[in-house]
């Protein structure tokens, strides 16, 4: 494990050495933000909380994740330095952490700079601070298993294009089994039972991520995005050994 | 010293490479050659770990690289086919990463190292410069510093002259032979000039089958009076 440090530093540093950082960055603020103020009626509400930004992250995630994900090993592939990173002395489940903590931790910095957020609602209004924090906290894990998802679609090809459409359509359908639309659908025209709806919509972030921005954190739900994004990268590591 | 023993690589219905086996010592530098395609890449991704062998084994100084891939992977400098790097990165920071890795963790560990690749490799001009804005003779040589950084008893070198000038490829076959002594090396080209000028031994692979394992001298008293293009046209030609 002792060789994560330096594959987690070159590549976190290595998003900001391209103009990847910047335009994800920029364009991943302005639609968060953008959709809080005017889809979620950020001010019209007159609540001081960030429900109205928290509820759109997991649409956002599904092209935003996906596109950070694409890269990781489609373009190492691509680019022919999966040779070189192979032939140094790393084993591959360091390679595929490596990667992954760097990944999440630029989401991760993608998440937290929507701060002015917080700061406009503490200062127009008295916010739930344990809320707001077990939103963030709910976000970044539900980023780590979007991107653990992300990253295994990334290994399987080197075409960054069939790895984001694979990510997007994998992404799009853990987030629908849990949306109240589907949900309803599944129980109210398809009359499924409800045990089984509760299953189907046990598998989506979210449903995990949903008790989060409500304030609630339950180790179920901790358990639910760290193991997913665990399997993924097993899976991830099993795919790259191949 | 690596031993390969009876190596085997199949894609899928292909068998790239067929029961290769060879041993080389150290103060050998073995030239690796054979038309495109007869298996010698593919060979060499073995001995360094890259690829798995479908079966056979290969040791480098006793250990079996798919059974301890990591410690051989730390005694080899391996340079890949075309030398590929990360784009994005400036020389400086790609031969930083390179000696985080192989283990010289601080600024006063890795500094020396990296100022004498860079020296020998003659990289100072570009060393502030991002690897994708290179000239195909300079990323060829970052990759050749990159494989010599950690100062490896084994190199493996997948045609190291290519894309270089005439000045460069003498410049690089005098480093290897300053080497030499102390190093087991590989390396494979399609010039023949080049084995001539620096190869103590010979290996000729065809169809993924060693055809000639020999000294240089060795080779020549086999076919006496023949020049090397000459011999080596006579082994591979049922390759074309």
């Amino acid at each position: 494990m002792s060789q994560i440090p330096p594959l987690f530093k070159r590549e976190f540093l290595g998003y900001f050495r391209s103009p990847v950082a910047y335009v994800f960055l920029v364009v991943f603020l302005m639609a968060s933000v953008g959709c809080a103020f005017f889809l979620g009626g950020f001010f019209r509400n007159e609540i001081a909380g960030l429900d109205s930004y928290f509820q759109f992250l997991p649409w956002l995630f599904i092209p935003f994740i996906s596109a950070v994900g694409m890269r990781l090993w489609s373009e190492e592939k691509r680019a022919g330095t999966i040779e070189l990173l192979f032939t140094l002395p790393v084993t591959t489940l360091e390679a595929v952490l490596g990667k992954f903590l760097a990944a999440w931790a630029f989401l991760c910095l993608a998440i937290l700079l929507s701060f002015p957020m917080v700061l406009t609602v503490a200062y127009l209004g008295d916010p739930d601070w344990g809320v707001l924090a077990s939103s963030y906290l709910g976000s970044m894990l539900m980023a780590g298993g979007f991107l653990g998802v992300c990253s295994l679609t990334s290994a399987f090809t080197k075409n960054q294009v069939v790895s984001f459409v694979l990510s997007v359509f994998v992404c799009f359908l853990l987030v629908l089994l849990g949306w109240s639309v589907f949900t309803d659908f599944l129980g109210g025209y398809l009359a499924l039972p409800a045990w089984l709806v509760d299953v189907v919509s046990n598998f989506s972030f979210k449903t995990h991520f949903d008790a989060f921005a409500k304030g609630i954190i339950d180790p179920k739900d901790v358990m639910f995005f760290l193991s997913l994004a665990g399997f993924c990268l097993f899976l991830n590591v099993l795919v790259l050994d191949r | 010293m690596i031993e390969v023993k009876g190596l085997v690589k199949d894609y899928g219905a292909l068998r790239a490479v067929n029961g290769v086996s060879f041993t080389v010592r150290r103060g050998d530098v073995l030239g690796f050659l054979g038309p495109n395609g007869a298996g010698k890449s593919t060979t060499m991704k073995m001995i360094t770990g890259f690829l798995r062998p479908t079966a056979g084994s290969a040791l480098v100084n006793g250990h079996d690289v798919t059974a301890e891939p990591v410690v051989v992977k730390r005694l080899v400098g391996y340079l890949p086919e075309n030398a590929p790097a990360y784009p994005e990165m400036t020389v400086g920071e790609f031969l930083g990463f390179i000696a985080e890795i192989r283990g010289f963790r601080t600024v006063e560990l890795s500094r020396p190292r990296i100022e004498h690749v860079i020296d020998l490799c003659h990289l100072g001009p570009v060393r502030r410069q991002s690897i994708e804005t290179l000239s195909k003779g300079y990323k060829q040589r970052v990759g050749f510093a990159q494989a010599l950084l950690h100062d490896p008893p084994v190199l493996v070198l997948d045609e190291p002259t290519d894309g270089l000038d005439p000045n460069q490829k003498h410049e690089v076959r005098s480093i290897i032979k300053q080497m030499a002594a102390e190093k087991t090396v590989i390396l494979s080209t399609h010039i023949l000039e080049e084995v001539e000028a620096i190869c103590t031994r010979v290996i000729i692979i065809s169809r993924g089958q060693v055809v000639v394992d020999d000294t240089l001298d060795g080779l020549r008293a086999r076919h006496a009076g023949a020049r090397l293009d000459e011999i080596f046209r006579q082994l591979t030609q049922t390759d074309t």
